[in-house]
């Protein structure tokens, strides 16, 4: 029992070590560290809605005294809608729901592509056969239209486009994970573990689970700009929540108010930058990490 | 390439389309056990309209009848009537599908062309100006959503300048014929195109520039610059050739994806192809229509990576294909 504790201490302690490292590296990685900046100061944005915006001028009910179209002049900070709302306050409440769903339908999407890469990459014989295929299956069938016909049947809810978005980008994870564990279980070590009458779940969450951790971490920190980006195609076509607001939202709301024909910049900028500056910025750290994380990667940028 | 490596390929795409041609069965009647139910919800339906909408999304008979049935219609090309122009399924999407596969081939064509351009001056000048200029431009690009990209150019080069038509493919007060109307076409095509190109451009420098990288490191390299040959002849006659190779794939399987990529853009210039035909269909939602488009656009995606599996066994002869 001594002996196991211990063993389990050096192996945590080796776990830190490699994570101070990566860290310092990381620290003296420009572009990651730009990307991290910018997204605390989105994450601060949206926790601290409440603080920094009146959620009562999301409410057409409650902006009828206030004056449509204006410009951030005549109504800072930044100008109303056609029905007199705060674009502030959407901008700032819908990074909330634009961060959830981009974060909450990379998880799901992250357990499936993980589970399936890594019991398909595991195990021999028919079951691996199978999900090699279907995950094969699934990268061909596009992303988009698959997840209209989904979020057209399961109708529009936040629950709803997260599990949509989740269920449709789980393949690219799972190929990734198979490949790098097909590698992983020819290791000695995993031989020597096995023939020392270790289980297929002892060997799993052990040895290969640990080793394909930084790849799916490299890979979640890349999925999430893919799904705020598809967050915001989904609710531009109009199967976004119509009662919360998001970045999608505001831009199909803009579009079909007329902002375009009206050039109310002040209304359909924000979202857009709002969209951007997330992607750079998850694709800043992913790309960052991808780096850090693969030694061979890591050679090639001396 | 062998004939048995050919057939392989071929049956390998064939079986994934009898899986997408399943799988569209069941999202449709497994996944929700009464569509009806679920698609009209919140209106007020007669039990008599409620039992016609069921006859007509074929929900009578069992399970395996109903895919029986659906198997045979898919079979003959035949999915449904849409409901809102209660015309075939098949002929709105034929209809609709030229002006997509126009806009796409242009924009995919363009988007690769100046994509590689870029990707080869910023690996050749490796982290010179040049390289983080076009790294940051084709980084920012790929952070916006496409369709707002769109509504900038839009708002930008039609409404403010009005160099541009705000929508559609053709001037609807004009009759004019030949080739007129085909540069007619052409003028309203031109920011669409624009929009897909700047869209799709960064994914083509990114690869192109991590190719080439990886290129610049190979032997024949250096020996091509011991025989004393020019900078620029070592680049265009030895480097640029083989860093293409996973370009010229990438294209012909983004040309499938984009196929159906391009609805929100479609949607924004009221351009009339397959995206804007699944933007009305949603606004029913026309499920017929859905399907037919779900089924389209999947069989061309598996079609495009056919071609692309079959010309990248024929451009890179490292790939067994015995």
């Amino acid at each position: 029992m001594v002996a196991a504790t211990s063993a389990r201490t050096i192996a945590w302690q080796r776990r830190r070590r490699a994570l101070a490292q990566s860290w310092a590296l990381f620290r003296h990685h420009l572009p990651g560290m730009i990307g991290l900046g910018l997204l605390v100061a989105i994450v601060a944005m949206a926790l601290l809605a409440p603080v920094i915006s009146n959620s009562d001028e999301l409410q057409v009910v409650k902006t009828v005294e206030n004056p449509r179209w204006a410009t951030p002049s005549e109504f800072p900070p930044l100008g109303t809608d056609n029905f007199g709302r705060s674009v502030w306050a959407q901008f700032v409440w819908g990074a909330r729901i634009s961060l959830l769903v981009g974060l909450a339908a990379t998880l799901i999407a992250i357990v499936i592509g993980s589970a399936v890469g890594i019991a398909g990459g595991f195990y021999r014989g028919v079951g691996s056969a199978v999900l090699g295929r279907i995950t094969e299956w699934f990268l061909v069938i596009p992303f988009l239209p698959l997840a209209i016909v989904l979020a057209a049947i399961l109708g529009p809810s936040v629950r709803n486009i997260i599990l949509v978005i989740g269920i449709t980008s789980w393949p690219s994870t799972a190929r990734l994970v198979r490949a790098q564990v097909l590698t992983l279980k020819e290791r000695l070590y995993v031989e020597r573990s096995r023939a020392l009458g270790a289980s297929n779940r002892h060997l799993m969450g052990r040895h290969i689970f640990p080793n394909v951790s930084p790849l799916i971490l490299a890979n979640l920190t890349l999925t999430v700009p893919v799904a705020i980006l598809s967050e915001t195609t989904l609710s531009f076509l109009g199967l976004g929540d119509p009662t919360r607001a998001s970045w999608g939202k505001m831009l199909e709301e803009s579009f079909k108010a007329g902002a375009l024909s009206r050039n109310a910049w002040w209304y359909y900028l924000p979202p857009g930058l709002g969209i951007m500056a997330v992607v750079l910025a998850f694709t800043l750290i992913g790309t960052a990490l991808e780096e850090i994380l693969d030694p061979r990667l890591r050679e090639k940028r001396r | 390439m062998s004939f048995r490596f050919v057939t392989r390929k071929v049956f390998a795409a064939l079986a994934t389309l009898v899986f997408v041609v399943c799988f569209n069965f069941f999202l449709f009647r497994v996944v929700e056990s009464d569509p009806v139910a679920s698609l009209y919800r919140g209106k007020n339906l007669t039990l008599e309209q409620r039992l016609e909408l069921r006859e007509q999304f074929g929900l009578e008979g069992s399970q395996a009848t109903q895919f029986v049935r659906y198997l045979q219609q898919t079979a003959q090309l035949n999915f449904g009537r849409s409901y809102s122009t209660n015309r075939p399924v098949m002929s709105d999407i034929w209809e609709r599908a030229w002006p997509t596969i126009a806009l796409v081939g242009v924009s995919t064509l363009l988007s690769a062309v100046f994509g590689v351009l870029i990707g080869i001056v910023a690996a050749w000048r490796r982290r010179s100006k040049a390289d983080y200029g076009w790294t940051g431009f084709t980084m920012a690009t790929y952070s916006m959503p496409d369709f707002w990209l769109g509504m900038l150019l839009l708002v930008a080069f039609a409404v403010t300048l009005g160099w541009f038509p705000v929508g559609g493919i053709t001037d609807t007060s004009s009759d004019a014929t030949g080739v007129a109307k085909l540069f007619d076409q052409a003028h309203h095509m031109f920011l669409p195109a624009l929009t897909l190109t700047l869209a799709y451009l960064g994914e083509y420098a990114l690869v192109m520039r991590s190719s080439l990288i990886d290129t610049m490191r190979e032997d024949y390299l250096t020996l091509a610059r011991a025989k004393g040959l020019r900078d620029v002849a070592v680049r265009n006659r030895h480097a640029v050739p083989n860093a293409l190779l996973p370009v010229v794939t990438l294209i012909a399987i983004n040309f499938g994806f984009v196929l159906s990529g391009a609805i929100a853009v479609e949607a924004i210039y009221s351009w009339p192809g397959l995206g804007l035909l699944s933007y009305e269909a949603l606004r029913g939602p026309d499920l017929p229509m859905l399907q037919g488009l779900f089924l389209v656009f999947s069989a061309a995606v598996i079609a495009m990576n056919l071609v692309a599996d079959l010309l990248y066994a024929h451009l890179d002869p490292r790939v067994r294909t015995e």
